[in-house]
């Protein structure tokens, strides 16, 4: 008994956190899981999942993965070099906390304000486009669109990037200049160092973060869907109009059914991320 | 996502039910003179107008739900009754969906604020008497209404809607566009956009519906919108944002289809050059319905609103709002509409207004939901 008792009051501070994520995380997914697989009268059937992962649904899946691939992928190179860039500015501390508190408010700012904000400027008759015009470019004539999967994507960098620098930031504080000294103190080159030190150092922080920004990007919601009303089908949207719609009704569980496969993208994702962190790693031990 | 935002809206479900049962416990059907209210089918049933006020006013409270004080006029109507019988009125989460309605009928059932009476769309409605939630009601002027706008056993009846238009800022568009066939010209590239996604908001399906009407498609056939809409694209005329005041005002979306009395009463205050058309190719139109909640905790005062709405008073307040009011077509042949708000809707076509049934409703969604991310594709 004094046992447990000990055993409790050890795991007490983890307490909050268990009843969170189960509140939070593990209960949803297992009531999207069951729902998934229900039909209206709440029997058992494969009909939802077989839904979704057919037609217009599978083609969402893939979307949302490309999306997501190149919104987590691009934002994790360019934030990488400019967090690298802020870090290691002579006499930085200033442009440090301008830029973290910069990218702070960017990295959160979305929805439908962000989205109106892209109308506004490189929209078909937006005030940037509308320069570009008079100046004899215009973008709308040359196959740019605001309103398709690049157009998207462009919205995305907006925010990936700062995100990927606000998170990127404290790993490379981890990279203490006396290693780079002592690298090239042995001979090395920028290349050398980059090779053996520094690179396999960031490789593990850099891949989480480029898998968070791979989770933000896949569930982003509602910056597209204002800006392109479900012309472009993506998974969140598609669940979107089942669960949240005036127009569907009677149809919940194909949406389950759709979340369940989100989380298995991630899974997937996550699986990856731990194989290449496990080689990664390696190099640490 | 969804599951866990269920989840804590269940958790304050709980916390406010064990406040407010203690509040009163009086939510009973039977509301004295002998009358259950809550099983009566319409006024006669239950003994007449007078037996009704009476019983409405010891009740004394209504409890309606997604009603916005600026939509339809429902802030003035909400007001006037209160001010003729007396009753109070709860307006819960004005601005939630058809959805939101038919959860918390499920969900407050026995609590003396538990909705009294619904306004949801159709979809809803069906869903809603399916379920058997909704309480068989039959107006005074049930015959006024059109027999394809009601449920048969008065569960639920159409109340208000309008037509599927055209709104466009003239300061910007200089040839007013008056179908569907014409938003295809050259001269409204980049102009023309819906309010939101035909998959979710249903203002924006009934735009593809409406298309399809003018482009060779039926009730029974929506693929000509989706169609449309494609070459909407192709010819570079479709902007496709959700639409808004705002997105008119600042030039991005100078014409909009949508509703007729959405665009008067959503997009006319902000933008003062707007124009409204139904466009000549298809009149389109769509009604929100009207139920009373079977486990109503204020039965008397439901059907007491009900005869409110759809008395000549309910009808013309609804008109004012820029809504059409389902038995518009009666008031105007006994000549008691209200002109002044009558003259400012745009006209509607002649003939008939007709409306899917469930099962085209169901169909032509399912295809939309499959078809319409190919338009841009």
């Amino acid at each position: 008994m004094p046992k447990l008792l000990r055993g409790l009051r050890r795991a007490a501070g983890v307490i909050p956190f268990g009843v969170y994520v189960t509140l939070f995380l593990i209960a949803p997914m297992v009531a999207v899981t069951i729902g998934a697989f229900q039909d209206n009268n709440g029997g058992f059937t494969l009909s939802n999942v077989n839904a979704a992962t057919h037609g217009v649904y599978l083609k969402g899946f893939w979307q949302s993965i490309i999306l997501s691939v190149l919104t987590s992928v691009i934002p994790g190179i360019l934030g990488l070099i400019i967090a690298y860039t802020i870090f290691t500015a002579k006499r930085g501390r200033v442009l440090r906390q301008m830029a973290i508190t910069a990218a702070g408010v960017f990295a959160n700012f979305g929805g439908v304000p962000l989205a109106f904000l892209f109308i506004a400027t490189l929209g078909s008759s937006g005030l940037v486009s509308q320069w570009l015009t008079s100046l004899g470019f215009d973008p709308y004539a040359h196959g740019f669109t605001l309103y398709s999967l690049s157009g998207v994507v462009v919205v995305y960098l907006y925010f990936q990037i700062p995100l990927m620098v606000l998170v990127i930031l404290p790993a490379l504080e981890g990279l203490r200049p006396a290693w780079r000294e002592a690298a090239e103190n042995l001979g090395a080159r920028t290349w050398d160092y980059w090779r053996y030190v520094g690179g396999p150092v960031l490789l593990p922080s850099f891949l989480g973060c480029v898998l968070l920004l791979f989770g933000s990007a896949l569930s982003a919601y509602a910056t597209t869907e204002a800006l392109t009303n479900g012309t472009i089908p993506l998974t969140s949207i598609q669940i979107g109009s089942f669960l949240n719609g005036n127009v569907i009704a009677g149809q919940e569980n194909i949406g389950k059914a759709l979340g369940l496969g989100m989380v298995v993208i991630i899974a997937v994702a996550m699986v990856i991320y731990v194989a290449m962190q496990r080689r990664a790693a390696k190099w640490l031990r | 996502m969804a599951a866990a935002a269920a989840v804590t809206g269940s958790l304050l479900l709980t916390v406010g039910c064990s406040s407010s049962n203690s509040s009163s416990g009086s939510a009973s059907g039977n509301t004295g003179s002998g009358t259950n209210w809550a099983t009566a089918s319409s006024v006669a049933a239950g003994g007449g107008m007078n037996a009704l006020v009476a019983a409405a006013k010891k009740e004394g409270t209504l409890n309606v739900i997604t009603l916005p004080a600026n939509w339809a006029n429902y802030g003035t109507i909400m007001k006037d009754f209160t001010a003729k019988y007396g009753i109070k009125i709860n307006d819960a989460n004005p601005d939630g969906s058809s959805q939101d309605e038919l959860n918390a009928v499920n969900q407050l059932k026995g609590q003396d604020r538990a909705p009294d009476v619904l306004d949801m769309g159709t979809a809803f409605a069906v869903k809603g008497a399916q379920q058997g939630i909704l309480a068989p009601y039959k107006v005074a002027t049930w015959a006024s209404i059109p027999a394809d706008a009601k449920a048969s056993d008065g569960t639920w009846f159409a109340d208000y809607g309008g037509y599927v238009a055209i709104g466009y800022n003239s300061d910007k568009v200089k040839t007013p566009p008056t179908s569907f066939a014409d938003l295809l010209k050259p001269e409204y590239k980049n102009q023309v956009a819906i309010n939101g996604n035909p998959t979710q908001a249903s203002a924006a399906f009934s735009a593809v519906f409406a298309s399809a009407l003018a482009n060779g498609g039926s009730l029974d056939n929506i693929t000509p919108g989706v169609s449309y809409f494609k070459k909407l694209h192709t010819v570079g005329n479709f902007v496709p944002v959700t639409a808004s005041a705002a997105t008119m005002e600042s030039g991005q979306t100078p014409i909009i289809v949508w509703w007729d009395y959405l665009l008067a009463s959503e997009i006319g205050p902000s933008v003062k050059s707007l124009k409204i058309v139904i466009p000549s190719d298809a009149s389109y139109a769509a009604y929100y319905d009207q139920a009373i909640s079977k486990s109503a905790p204020h039965p008397a005062a439901a059907r007491l609103w009900e005869e409110y709405l759809y008395s000549t008073t309910g009808q013309n307040l609804w008109l004012q709002g820029e809504a059409r009011p389902i038995e518009l077509s009666t008031l105007v042949k006994d000549g008691t509409v209200d002109q002044a708000a009558y003259k400012a809707l745009p006209p509607a076509p002649s003939g008939s207004v007709i409306f899917p049934t469930q099962a085209q409703q169901a169909a032509a969604e399912n295809i939309v939901a499959q078809q319409w991310s190919s338009v841009i594709g």
